[in-house]
């Protein structure tokens, strides 16, 4: 707005305060009661400053995990949602942009039906055909394996799409100077239409891994074998104490260390992501 | 090098629309040909048709002896300068000359040769190592055309590549390519709409119309012979007054004429002129003044000296062989 009330101002500090506390405030809370004992959470008035516990769980956790939940170490779990997020979040982008680039380049026969059949996954995503795809996946022998996590999640008509329409505004003539340069299909792939969405497979990546990672229901489907628990799904295990109280302050110190690797990645990604989503001209 | 030959040439697109048909063209080698017309004639089609770009459903191209009616684009020695340049964004500019080198499997050596010398002769050398969007339109220009030149192609096809640029430049340019060609002797083909560039590039133009070739000839020829009243109004600015021969029924020898041409230059006043102009609007261009009329309902315009009088009605005289007489209906040259 351009009026220059203070007024406005301060309102406007005011909403944006509040959301930010809205947001940031759980965190916080998760933070603090992960550096104290289980008992100091338990008394009755929640500490709202850390406490002197935070090396203790964090290592702990990191080490051992909670033998009682039959979760193994956290360190564990969190590599393997680190190969989940990133098989699914390489596979997706691997996939729809080979296909885009077949819808878009190639005038091959059926080709309207291969389009439309990518665009009904649209409306199957897993949680709808979780049930054939279990069978699919058990009838592989893919449980307990890290395919079995992955790959059921890697189609993805979103991605497609995303790619089909960076490559249909690619100029026509950059096609034509590249063909009269003697570059075929896959080196026109290759050369000129990967270097040139560099940045919108950056913005998709950084989606996407943060999809697989926060991915919790076909982990706790497809594995039941502990070497295999993915972070996620693992923290319910752990919250779920079957005879006692659940260890709070673990828990919370396995929640703010599975938030690091997506906020490490939006961090560290942030300038691309922003321009592959933004940027359109070629 | 090589001279071109368009025979026959015909293109239907698959609703059953025709783009172009029965042209004949034979280039010499070496010469430089503009294509001309407005758009939608044709003429650009017929290039990427030339280009490998379109494919060819009647008649065919040759380049060379050699029939190119299925030879890839790449494999028919020629290149190509796109309106929008075409520069391969990511690429700097020396990897944009050196791409289509390389992938012809060119020894590392010749390409930085062929390189550094395109650079020299287009001066993009300081520009080498950047990237094509730090470049303004004109340098871009010239990296669009040294990558045609790397090449050392049998032919130049160039696609309206002055089009994206401001007038100023688009002149410096035109001269530049002019100069480019004389000195490689590269034949050329080259499509624009604007027939002033046509006229000042080419050693033949060829006129285009609905997909149909309405002259080819000499920008001289084709200023003072248009074989037809299309050609007449569409070459020389400002275009031709094309009257209609019912509207000055007493003008000499114009009898059997439809429709009477006569070039804005050619006209003069004179007390006892026969043609009557009532004005309606004067330009003024500084170096001339155009006057804009009417005679017996006909639009008409002369062009005069800007010190010329002028008065509401003017009495405008010609000399007979200046006029040029066309048929009504077909639109072709009758004397």
């Amino acid at each position: 707005m351009i009026e220059n009330r203070p007024g406005l101002n301060l309102l406007a500090h005011l909403v944006l305060i509040a959301g930010v506390v809205i947001v940031a405030l759980p965190v916080w809370v998760a933070f603090v009661a992960s550096t104290h004992t289980a008992t100091d959470f338990m008394s009755g008035t929640v500490p709202m400053w850390p406490g002197p516990h935070l090396v203790e769980n964090y290592s702990r956790m990191l080490d051992a995990g909670v033998s009682t939940s039959g979760t193994p170490p956290v360190a564990r779990m969190m590599f393997n949602s680190l190969v989940m997020a990133l098989l699914i979040a390489c596979g997706k982008i691997a996939i729809s942009i080979t296909s885009a680039f077949a819808i878009v380049y190639f005038r091959f026969p059926l080709r309207g039906l291969a389009f439309w059949c990518i665009f009904i996954t649209l409306m199957l995503p897993v949680e709808v055909r979780i049930v054939p795809t279990f069978q699919v996946v058990a009838g592989l022998g893919l449980l307990n394996s890290y395919a079995g996590l992955s790959v059921p999640l890697i189609a993805s008509a979103t991605a497609t799409f995303l790619f089909r329409q960076v490559f249909l505004t690619m100029p026509d003539e950059l096609v034509e100077a590249a063909r009269i340069d003697g570059a075929g299909p896959m080196k026109f792939f290759r050369d000129i239409l990967l270097p040139l969405s560099r940045t919108n497979m950056a913005a998709l990546f950084v989606i996407l891994f943060i999809y697989g990672w926060n991915q919790y229901l076909w982990p706790l489907l497809v594995t039941t074998d502990a070497q295999y628990y993915t972070i996620v799904a693992g923290i319910k295990r752990m919250a779920d104490a079957v005879d006692g109280l659940p260890q709070w302050h673990l828990v919370m110190a396995t929640a703010v260390l599975a938030m690091l690797p997506p906020v490490a990645v939006v961090i560290g990604m942030q300038r691309l992501f922003v321009k592959g989503l933004v940027e359109t001209e070629k | 090098m090589a001279s071109i030959t368009l025979a026959d040439l015909g293109k239907i697109y698959p609703g059953g629309a025709r783009a172009v048909g029965g042209v004949n063209i034979d280039i010499a080698d070496g010469e430089f040909i503009v294509l001309v017309g407005p758009s939608g004639c044709g003429k650009s089609t017929l290039l990427r048709m030339v280009a490998g770009l379109e494919s060819i459903t009647e008649g065919e191209v040759r380049i060379g002896d050699r029939v190119v009616n299925k030879v890839e684009p790449a494999d028919r020695d020629i290149a190509m300068v796109f309106q929008n340049y075409a520069l391969y964004p990511h690429m700097s500019v020396r990897q944009n000359l050196a791409y289509g080198l390389k992938n012809r499997g060119t020894p590392r050596a010749e390409i930085d040769r062929r390189v550094n010398e395109a650079a020299e002769i287009l001066q993009i050398g300081q520009f080498l190592d950047r990237k094509p969007r730090a470049l303004s339109g004109g340098q871009r220009q010239r990296v669009a055309m040294g990558r045609a030149i790397v090449r050392e192609p049998a032919a130049f096809l160039f696609d309206e590549p002055l089009s994206n640029l401001d007038a100023k430049l688009r002149v410096a340019m035109r001269l530049e390519i002019k100069e480019l060609q004389k000195r490689l002797r590269t034949t050329s083909l080259y499509v624009t709409h604007d027939q002033l560039e046509a006229m000042t590039l080419a050693d033949r133009l060829v006129v285009l119309n609905g997909g149909r070739v309405e002259q080819i000839g000499t920008p001289l020829e084709v200023y003072r012979r248009p074989a037809s009243a299309f050609v007449a109004g569409f070459i020389g600015s400002p275009a031709m007054n094309l009257l209609d021969a019912r509207a000055v029924p007493h003008l000499p020898g114009t009898g059997h004429a439809g429709t009477i041409g006569i070039r804005p230059e050619d006209l003069s006043v004179t007390a006892d002129g026969p043609i009557q102009m009532d004005v309606r609007a004067v330009e003024e261009l500084g170096a001339q003044r155009l006057v804009h009329g009417h005679t017996n309902g006909e639009a008409i315009t002369i062009a005069l000296p800007s010190d010329a009088q002028i008065t509401d009605r003017l009495h405008l005289g010609f000399d007979r062989a200046n006029l040029h007489l066309f048929n009504r209906e077909t639109g072709a040259r009758i004397g």
